[in-house]
């Protein structure tokens, strides 16, 4: 609520900043704008570039550090015996104090302590409060002036407000890293912690994973098991399922679309592929658990084969179906780069269009349907949901694909929804996997990028 | 031909084998080929076509429920109309349906009995009560939802020919059923609550309008943040930006990220948004952001498209009247190009509607029975909502979550369709 209106008095702020930027523009030249060097709106433009965002970003950084600055004076104030807790048990507290102090209790009986740090807590957030609206307003107000006063006849504002939205466009480019830099700092933070924990050894080599740690110190296996082989051989091999389907169909479709179909059939068949794409892999999961693994393992009963209810081939099949609209768009692209001079020179030579595609547009394709292929690959490993719903848990380390397998996907969504301590090996164990998954993922885009690059710069 | 290749022993010219029978091979390769083509495409479009069939023949029946329509006497001694928030208002609806049946005698057939009714009729009783305290005293005509079990039944899920304890029906209550069908008191009619109320635990009651509230939240968020963001991206390197080693690392990392698992961006929002920013879990906002950098490189790409798609006659004639690089670009190309950002931010958005993975690892997956109100509350969102039903066994929840993806393909569909008609209508040859 507060922010609300913090965030609209600085709005109107802003406009009431261009209209005075404006004026006083026109006003300085004796109401003839055309001797300002720039347009009376550029220099309104000015001022409120001035007035709003200097007061924003003291805004959000203000926002974003007073939780924490609050929290620190809090616990600097607990009493010792407190202060001196562990962090994830002054974690535990410092929430109690929060509900406290929002007024949601919990019910529990609080110690006159608590009661004290949450008043504390109500009363300095009070404060910040007050605070934030008096330096933002300051600080808009501050920028108004001082953009104000700059205003003359031979300012340069459209320079300036150029000058000022090059920087901000600029910034706007730069999220793009910060978000690769978030997840990596995310992950490798994260990660590290449960390496302290696990040796990285026994991740990355380890044949056996079951995270699940005792609720009793004593209790046997209550350390759990973190080796990710098993979940690593279960990914692939649902990624090669998935693969066996997607390439075949993928590739052929897009063939076909090309060089054989009718206009007829390519209006049919075009957006069937695009429909394809556009499913939401939580309907293909749906899909997966309950029609194709069923039908699956009637199939397998009635020639006495013993199919798993939440077998690999039910999840590859069905992730496969999902990945041909990918294959086909991308060799299709690739495909259509192959100058026509080669195909013209195959078939003056007598080829017939099989041949002229088999022989001579898929080897001259074939580094782009690789890279297309690669990137397939990595989405599929990447992918969540279909595995979510229709993959095991139980890791098995099994090249079966009637048995049920987990993946790495699997396991970070089954270690992280509910839970909510960040320090147990079991939670952290999933920002190890997550970190795995990004390294293998990006590896292959890096690759299959390159491989798709460097071909292009041969025909181009 | 003997001859001729006796004159020439040094056979280094090859024959080719022009036969009738190795011709006949070669068209007979030729056609399987095209077979092998017509064969994929069959495969593609008839995988599509079951999922469609599977998940409508599922769902379409989620839309109607039943309904059971009773005479309700609300009797004044039950009522007190000081006190109507604690009234035994399932007593009354017991009453009035063991007046239709009045050889039900015994306690546990009573219960059996009004197990046939919603749990939730009672609540709707009261409302009703509560509404118009006149209404004690007189009998009135109330219409409950039955409980999932007989709706089921109803639609024909549960087999009359299954064991007894194999179904959740007994024979009795079946044979309930049956009398109270016969007496013209059962019907159907459209699911309303299924469409407009949140979720629940009792299948007959549970609704997505909760989590379609949660998704319009959540893809508001990300549309005001993606959309500057990256439409600012764009405009700066294909318009401004010099090629250097920082547009350089820039370009490939946003290549990099549109092919970043989705649920590694999840695991962004739990440690960074949740974790070190302190934002609230389930919230709408948080997955709005970590939506937003999901699609952030697909809109950058097609606002980069789009940009390069206007012609420079259009740029040369902006700079031939004095514009500066800036007017040309902001007075000039952008709204030209408006049209091809606006398709692929659609699209885009589209895409971003059915991500559920990062969703649940920022803990958008709890049961919440009500309608958010804001971007910080607590909520889930349509595609959550598809997986969390759809682990639930009940029977009643399979017909629930095949509506619910009902519901999320048409808007899916819905998407789609105004970015093509954008494209059609607005798309220019130069």
């Amino acid at each position: 609520m507060q922010t609300l209106i913090v965030l609209a008095a600085l709005l109107v702020l802003t406009f009431a900043g261009f209209h005075l930027g404006r004026r006083r523009a026109v006003s300085t030249v004796g109401g003839r704008p055309s001797r300002l060097h720039s347009l009376p709106s550029y220099h309104g433009l000015y001022v409120a570039l001035w007035c709003g965002i200097p007061a924003l970003a003291l805004f959000a950084i203000w926002s974003i550090a007073e939780p924490h600055i609050l929290d620190s004076i809090v616990v600097s104030e607990l009493p010792a015996a407190q202060a001196e807790l562990g962090d994830a048990q002054l974690g535990l507290l410092l929430n109690d104090i929060r509900n406290l102090a929002s007024g949601d209790a919990t019910g529990a009986a609080a110690d006159p302590a608590m009661i004290a740090a949450a008043e504390r807590l109500r009363s300095l957030r009070e404060i910040a409060g007050a605070g934030l609206l008096v330096a933002a307003l300051s600080a808009a107000v501050a920028g108004l002036a001082f953009g104000r006063r700059r205003i003359a006849r031979a300012f340069r504002a459209r320079n300036a407000v150029e000058r000022i939205v090059t920087i901000v466009m600029i910034v706007c480019a730069t999220i793009s890293i910060l978000t690769t830099i978030g997840i990596v700092m995310s992950l490798l933070f994260e990660s590290i912690r449960f390496f302290e924990q696990v040796p990285i050894t026994e991740f990355l080599f380890g044949l056996q994973w079951s995270p699940q740690t005792a609720m009793r110190e004593d209790q046997i296996g209550s350390s759990g098991a973190f080796g990710a082989v098993p979940l690593i051989t279960g990914t692939l091999l649902i990624t090669v399922i998935a693969m066996l389907v997607a390439v075949p169909v993928g590739l052929l479709s897009a063939i076909y679309m090309a060089d054989y179909a009718t206009p007829r059939v390519r209006a049919v068949a075009k957006p069937v592929l695009e429909i394809l794409a556009g499913i939401p892999t939580v309907v293909y999961g749906f899909f997966a658990a309950l029609t194709i693994a069923p039908a699956l393992r009637e199939a397998g009963a009635s020639i006495g084969l013993d199919v798993a209810s939440e077998s690999a081939l039910a999840a590859g099949a069905v992730m496969g179906i999902m990945i041909i609209p990918f294959i086909s768009s991308l060799s299709d692209d690739v495909m259509n780069a192959v100058p026509q001079t080669l195909r013209d020179g195959s078939f003056a030579l007598g080829a017939t269009k099989s041949e002229t595609i088999r022989q001579v547009v898929v080897p001259a394709a074939l580094p782009g349907i690789v890279g297309g292929v690669l990137l397939a690959i990595s989405r599929a490993i990447g992918e969540t949901m279909i595995v979510v719903m229709a993959a095991g848990l139980s890791a098995n380390l099994t090249g079966n694909p009637l048995e049920a397998v987990s993946t790495i996907t699997v396991q970070i969504k089954t270690l992280l929804v509910g839970d909510q301590e960040f320090d147990s090996a079991k939670t952290l164990s999933a920002f190890a996997l997550g970190l795995l998954l990004f390294v293998i993922t990006l590896c292959l885009n890096v690759v299959a990028l390159r491989v798709v690059r460097k071909y292009r710069e041969k025909y181009d | 031909m003997t001859d001729m290749t006796l004159e020439r022993p040094v056979a280094t010219i090859r024959h080719p084998d022009l036969s009738e029978k190795r011709l006949k091979r070669r068209y007979a390769a030729e056609l399987r080929f095209k077979l092998y083509g017509i064969l994929a495409l069959a495969i593609a479009g008839g995988m599509l076509a079951l999922l469609l069939v599977s998940i409508v023949s599922k769902g379409y029946t989620a839309f109607w429920r039943t309904e059971i329509t009773l005479n309700v006497h609300l009797d004044p001694a039950e009522l007190d109309p000081a006190n109507l928030a604690t009234a035994n208002y399932q007593a009354l609806i017991r009453s009035s349906l063991l007046t239709l049946l009045p050889e039900v005698e015994s306690r546990g057939d009573r219960r059996a009995l009004s197990e046939l009714v919603s749990g939730d009729a009672a609540i709707e009783l009261q409302r009703l009560v509560q509404a118009d305290p006149s209404l004690i005293g007189q009998t009135i005509e109330f219409t409950a939802a039955t409980s999932d079990d007989v709706d089921m039944l109803e639609k024909g899920y549960i087999s009359r020919d299954a064991a007894e304890g194999d179904r959740q029906l007994s024979d009795r209550q079946i044979a309930w059923f049956d009398q109270l069908s016969e007496q013209g008191i059962i019907g159907t009619a459209l699911n309303t609550p299924f469409l407009t109320s949140g979720d629940s635990r009792e299948p007959e009651l549970a609704g997505i309008w909760g989590a379609v509230v949660g998704s319009f939240y959540t893809m508001m968020v990300t549309l005001l943040l993606a959309f500057p963001l990256a439409v600012a991206t764009a405009i700066y390197l294909e318009e401004f930006a010099t090629r250097n080693r920082w547009t350089d690392i820039i370009e490939v990392n946003i290549n990099n990220l549109a092919a970043v698992p989705s649920i590694v961006f999840g695991l962004l929002g739990l440690a960074i948004f949740l974790g070190f920013f302190g934002l609230p879990r389930s919230a709408p906002l948080v997955g709005g952001m970590v939506l937003a950098l999901i699609v952030l490189p697909t809109i950058i790409i097609a606002t980069r498209a789009a940009l390069k798609a206007v012609p420079p006659s259009i740029r040369e004639a902006a700079y031939g009247i004095g514009a500066s690089r800036m007017q040309v670009v902001f007075h000039h190309v952008l709204p030209l190009a408006m049209p091809g950002i606006l398709t692929g931010t659609i699209i885009g958005m589209a895409h971003a509607l059915g991500e559920t993975a990062p969703l649940l690892m920022i803990g958008m997956v709890a049961f919440i029975v009500d309608i958010p109100a804001g971007p910080l509350d607590a909520a889930t969102a349509l595609p959550v909502q598809i997986f969390m039903w759809s682990d639930i066994p009940e029977r009643g929840f399979v017909e629930k979550t095949s509506a619910a993806i009902m519901v999320l393909l048409a808007f899916l569909v819905i998407m789609n369709a105004v970015a093509i008609m954008l494209r059609r209508h607005f798309e220019r040859r130069w």
